[in-house]
């Protein structure tokens, strides 16, 4: 009796074995489907294009197959409405049976989805969204982009050293921008820094004109700006046509202000101004002049920002963990494989920190400067391997 | 302060300019067009395009962008408007705001979603001050004054002194009567509204630089048009004028003394001026 049952167990565990390698059989010839949701229209459409062409430009040069699985990409358009970026997910995972969830152009965006990643153990890389808290929302969660605090860091930390002492803040009152006024005025104040005034503009602010008159008043050494990269254009021609930099107020900030896709339409009212953020097209490495050509060629003449680099290398984090799992991963299994990969990306050096599956990556200081008659971003300093600091001290 | 007191003036011109035409297709003509603000957003991407891609100086812009949205503004007339004078309120609203939106969209599938970028030419550009930098003028602010003011005393003169003036007036009072008398109702609502277009598209022209110029402009300024027509009431271009002047002041001097509440100063000042005065600042009680 006891001998049957023992035959019956290792039967059953044969039984499931070969299940098992069944269903690891099957897994290799499927394909690999990753559900893209981006703003593709509407007032954040430039971010949506920017991922696009980063995704398929990794796919053009890595090829549309890895592991054995051909990679099949579903682009579905949110227009940047957390509800509709819900449903889609919903659509994703459900209908289409996803493996990976990708893309999330803003913050709303990325926390509507977390819930359904984490119900359905489904992968989800954050490409762009750049709010501290979304790596919590979801344990399935992995960041590829940045966070706010992490880049506004850069800034804080160069400034006093480079007589900054009295700075205002000019942030857009929403969150990224209120997470920027908190991380550099706490920084800030560290280094020995005084903040003469917090300014905090609506959304939907029509006019700078008096949050910049009354900058000009207050007389700091510098005025410290965040605002979304569409409105950047207008904040600086006031802050040149109300005569600021004559009144000798430096501009300094956090890297989106001076987006790379739109620096050279802004004119020369953006040259002199100082940010840190993790990427500039300029980025002087072998690896970045090679993504910037070919992504150039790619998107029909236009320059890679932030956004297309995150993209691609989002998509190196996917393409890596598959192949790291055989082919056969998903869920859980995926974005273990996806934990503390490290690799040369065109900004440079990045680290997916294992622990909280957020994105580690050197913050560049850099200058906007005429390079060949082109307004680039051109870094002349680096802090190396920043964690985002609402994170460390857990 | 006086720097403050001048910005709130040339932002409350530009407000009015842009707002001067809705008060009168709902004052006079009794119609509400919440897609005023299409009009004007029409105004400032003939302008932006017009300079981006033909190089045309930016004075030359100006004019164009009237002319442009006023023959737009006099075909939609003819065509969609005219059938809607006679519906009620409630209709009116539903078809003006679903204009609004195909505007939105069109301009956002046609032009992109980005912020257009007007560059100004150099004279405009530059600052003057006076009183050691307590008065600081941007040129282009004044010169946003000039245009403007320049643009009420005619508006003005035209509907109280002139002839067309007067059968605008009669046709709105009694559309029957001044048909019987030989106006022609059709032709002076027509010119009246594309005229009223046209002034929003000079405004949305002017203000590309100011008020930034994307294509939700229509949505994001429908409130603060609503605002100057309501506080200023309907009956005559001073109220619009002066609500207008007031909503700017108030809004330039209400970001710059208190920045954390400033974006709802207007929203107060206007929720206590129309308890206050339910028919508006400017209107006298019992007019129509």
């Amino acid at each position: 009796m006891a001998i049957h049952k023992r035959t019956f167990i290792q039967g059953m565990a044969a039984g499931a074995l070969g299940l098992a390698t069944g269903a690891a059989m099957a897994q290799q010839g499927k394909p690999l489907k990753i559900g893209l949701l981006l703003p593709m229209t509407g007032p954040f459409g430039s971010t949506g294009r920017q991922i696009e062409n980063g995704v398929r430009l990794y796919m053009a040069q890595f090829g549309d197959k890895v592991a054995g699985r051909p990679v099949e990409i579903i682009l579905k358009d949110d227009t940047g409405v957390p509800d509709i970026t819900k449903r889609l997910a919903q659509e994703l995972v459900v209908n289409d049976k996803v493996d990976v969830l990708a893309g999330f152009g803003l913050t709303p965006l990325a926390l509507a989805t977390a819930p359904i990643a984490t119900q359905s153990k489904t992968a989800m890389v954050v490409m762009a969204a750049a709010t501290s808290i979304i790596t919590e929302a979801s344990p399935y969660i992995i960041r590829t982009s940045m966070t706010i605090p992490q880049v506004t860091l850069g800034v804080a930390e160069w400034a006093p050293k480079n007589g900054i002492k009295k700075v205002v803040s000019l942030v857009t009152d929403y969150g990224p921008g209120i997470d920027a006024e908190k991380t550099f005025r706490e920084r800030f104040l560290l280094n020995g820094g005084q903040m003469l005034g917090e300014l905090r503009v609506p959304l939907r602010n029509p006019d700078y004109a008096p949050f910049l008159q009354r900058v000009r008043d207050l007389k700091p050494d510098a005025l410290f700006v965040f605002v979304p990269a569409g409105a950047g254009t207008a904040l600086l021609k006031q802050f040149a046509e109300r005569g600021l930099d004559k009144a000798g107020i430096k501009l300094i900030g956090e890297g989106s202000v001076a987006d790379d896709e739109i620096l050279n339409e802004m004119g020369d009212v953006a040259l002199g101004l100082v940010t840190s953020h993790p990427y500039s097209a300029s980025h002087n490495s072998p690896a970045n002049k090679k993504f910037v050509e070919a992504f150039m060629k790619q998107s029909k003449g236009v320059r890679p920002n932030f956004f297309g680099v995150a993209a691609y290398d989002g998509m190196r984090v996917i393409y890596e963990a598959v192949k790291t799992t055989k082919g056969t991963g998903t869920g859980e299994a995926l974005v273990n494989a996806m934990k503390g990969q490290i690799f040369e990306s065109p900004r440079g050096p990045i680290y997916i920190d294992a622990q909280t599956r957020d994105i580690v990556q050197n913050v560049y200081i850099r200058r906007v400067e005429r390079v060949n008659g082109q307004l680039y971003n051109t870094e002349f300093d680096v802090l190396k391997d920043v964690k985002d600091p609402a994170k460390t001290g857990k | 302060m006086l720097t403050i007191l001048f910005d709130g003036i040339a932002y409350g011109m530009l407000l009015f300019i842009l707002a001067v035409g809705l008060a009168v297709t709902m004052g006079l003509m009794n119609f509400i067009n919440l897609a005023h603000g299409a009009f004007a957003m029409a105004g400032g991407y003939i302008t932006v395009l017009l300079m981006q891609h033909a190089g045309v100086p930016f004075l030359v812009c100006l004019p164009i962008a009237f002319v442009g949205t006023a023959l737009l503004g006099a075909l939609l007339e003819g065509t969609l408007y005219r059938r809607m004078y006679s519906k009620p309120h409630l209709d009116q609203v539903l078809f003006s705001i679903g204009l609004t939106f195909m505007a939105v969209a069109s301009a956002d599938y046609f032009i992109g979603s980005t912020q257009q970028i007007v560059q100004l030419p150099d004279y405009l550009k530059g600052r003057t001050e006076f009183f050691d930098g307590a008065l600081g003028m941007g040129h282009y602010r004044l010169f946003i004054i000039v245009v403007c003011a320049a643009l009420t005393i005619g508006l003005q003169y035209i509907l109280a002194r002139t002839r067309f003036g007067s059968r605008l007036r009669a046709a709105v009072d009694d559309q029957r009567v001044a048909a019987g008398l030989g106006i022609n109702v059709n032709v002076v609502f027509l010119s009246t509204f594309a005229v009223g277009s046209g002034l929003a598209g000079l405004g949305g022209a002017l203000g590309a630089e100011v008020l930034g110029l994307d294509p939700t402009f229509p949505l994001k300024f429908m409130i603060y048009f609503l605002i100057v027509v309501a506080v200023g009431g309907t009956t005559s271009i001073t109220g619009p004028l002066l609500a207008a002047l007031l909503l700017g002041i108030a809004d330039v001097a209400g970001k710059y003394y208190v920045p954390k509440l400033g974006a709802f100063i207007v929203y107060s000042l206007m929720i206590v001026i129309l308890i206050w005065r339910p028919q508006g600042l400017f209107s006298r009680a019992g007019g129509k």
